[in-house]
């Protein structure tokens, strides 16, 4: 049995760990996407210390410190978190179990899927979640980037460049992002937006051929040639393994008072899953360090700790 | 212990084809890389024998894994 298990391995996960790593408590982080959402960013400019950073080098400043306190990290996802008599299981999604006195979940955010024909099919095969990962592999393709706010639209930056043409598709009759990225996107000659459209099928062969929309107004559908669709519709904390332990705001975040406990004694969250408003990377690593904090302080007063 | 031939097919710009790279290394296993976005060759090859683009793809004596899963490349390697 460990001390502590933190579920996620993003800035709140490894901020916790290295707090967690510094009380020498017995300490496991379980999770597969190292940096989280972070290493997704093209460019981070607020993360104090750091100026105009790419996400994946911030990520490997992360890493690069906790290195130097040999925590065990699972590269696994949680399918499964329960309490026992004991404290809690934590159960990976093959299978594998692990047990805690206290957990920490800083499982973040997953990106939100459109939710129509033809998109789960063409995963990996066109349709794709991250330009940051897989930009380069559109390269001289009409691709289409579906969602207008601050992510389709940094989204479509990337893509400029690469792709041969840029559809962005944004389902209200305005783009919803920082003036800058507007700006941007309107001022290249590769691109062509389409409001008040609704994607209702992606479409291909092997691979995606093209996508089909509805114009919400007057309700003509469109099919547009593309090679590719990057979805980028928002995202949603990653609370499935959760089921029922621990309450849920109407958003679906994790509820945790300010020093990021949660209702469930020895059970604490951090980072883009709670209910914290401010979804920052800098936000979500002062939360982890709180919840480590906050974590040692269970431990200690509950004599937990040998 | 028997030698695997272990390969991963990534875009420098993945952050999930880092992890791979870091874990492989972590344990100590040998592969070889190839960087899709600058081999051409590499990446149409890649595509035809995993069925899709996205990275990484790992594969561990002929059997193919799409995307950084810990659990089906221990199972790959008998660990």
């Amino acid at each position: 049995m460990h001390d502590l298990i933190i579920i996620g391995a993003g800035p709140a996960g490894m901020t916790a760990a290295v707090y967690a790593a510094r009380k020498r408590l017995d300490l496991l982080i379980i999770g597969k996407d190292v940096g989280g959402q972070t290493a997704w960013s093209p460019e981070v400019d607020n993360y104090l210390g750091y100026r105009y950073i790419s996400g994946m080098e911030l990520v490997e400043k992360f890493e690069d410190h906790l290195k130097s306190f040999d925590i065990k990290h699972e590269y696994r996802d949680v399918g499964q978190l329960l309490k026992t008599d004991d404290g809690f299981s934590v159960i990976t999604s093959d299978g594998k179990e692990y047990e805690a006195r206290a957990v920490i979940v800083a499982s973040g955010k997953t990106p939100r899927m459109l939710g129509v024909p033809g998109e789960r099919e063409y995963i990996g095969r066109g349709v794709a979640y991250c330009a940051v990962c897989d930009a380069p592999l559109f390269e001289r393709l009409d691709v289409a980037v579906v969602g207008g706010g601050n992510s389709g639209l940094d989204t479509a930056g990337q893509l400029i460049r690469i792709a041969n043409k840029v559809y962005i598709i944004e389902f209200s009759e305005a783009l919803k992002a920082d003036e800058v990225l507007i700006q941007r996107v309107e001022q290249a000659g590769n691109t062509e937006i389409i409001l008040g459209a609704e994607v209702k099928e992606i479409a291909g062969e092997k691979m995606v051929s093209g996508v089909v929309l509805e114009d919400r107004g007057t309700r003509e559908t469109r099919r547009i040639p593309v090679g590719g669709v990057f979805v980028a519709v928002g995202s949603d904390p990653s609370v499935a393994f959760i089921s029922g332990l621990v309450a849920l705001n109407d958003r679906n975040e994790i509820e945790v008072d300010c020093a990021c406990r949660t209702k469930v004694p020895g059970l604490f969250a951090a980072g883009d899953v709670t209910s914290v408003p401010g979804k920052q990377i800098i936000i979500a690593a002062g939360q982890g360090a709180q919840a480590a904090l906050s974590a040692y302080d269970y431990l200690v007063r509950n004599r937990k700790l040998g | 212990m028997a030698e695997h031939i272990v390969t991963v097919y990534y875009s420098t710009t993945c952050p999930h084809c880092v992890s791979t790279k870091k874990y492989l290394d972590e344990k100590g296993i040998v592969y070889t890389g190839h960087d899709v976005a600058a081999d051409k060759e590499k990446r149409k090859e890649m595509v035809e024998k995993s069925g899709q683009m996205g990275v990484p793809v790992i594969v561990i004596d002929g059997r193919i894994i799409i995307g950084f899963d810990a659990a089906e490349i221990e199972a790959a390697l008998g660990m």
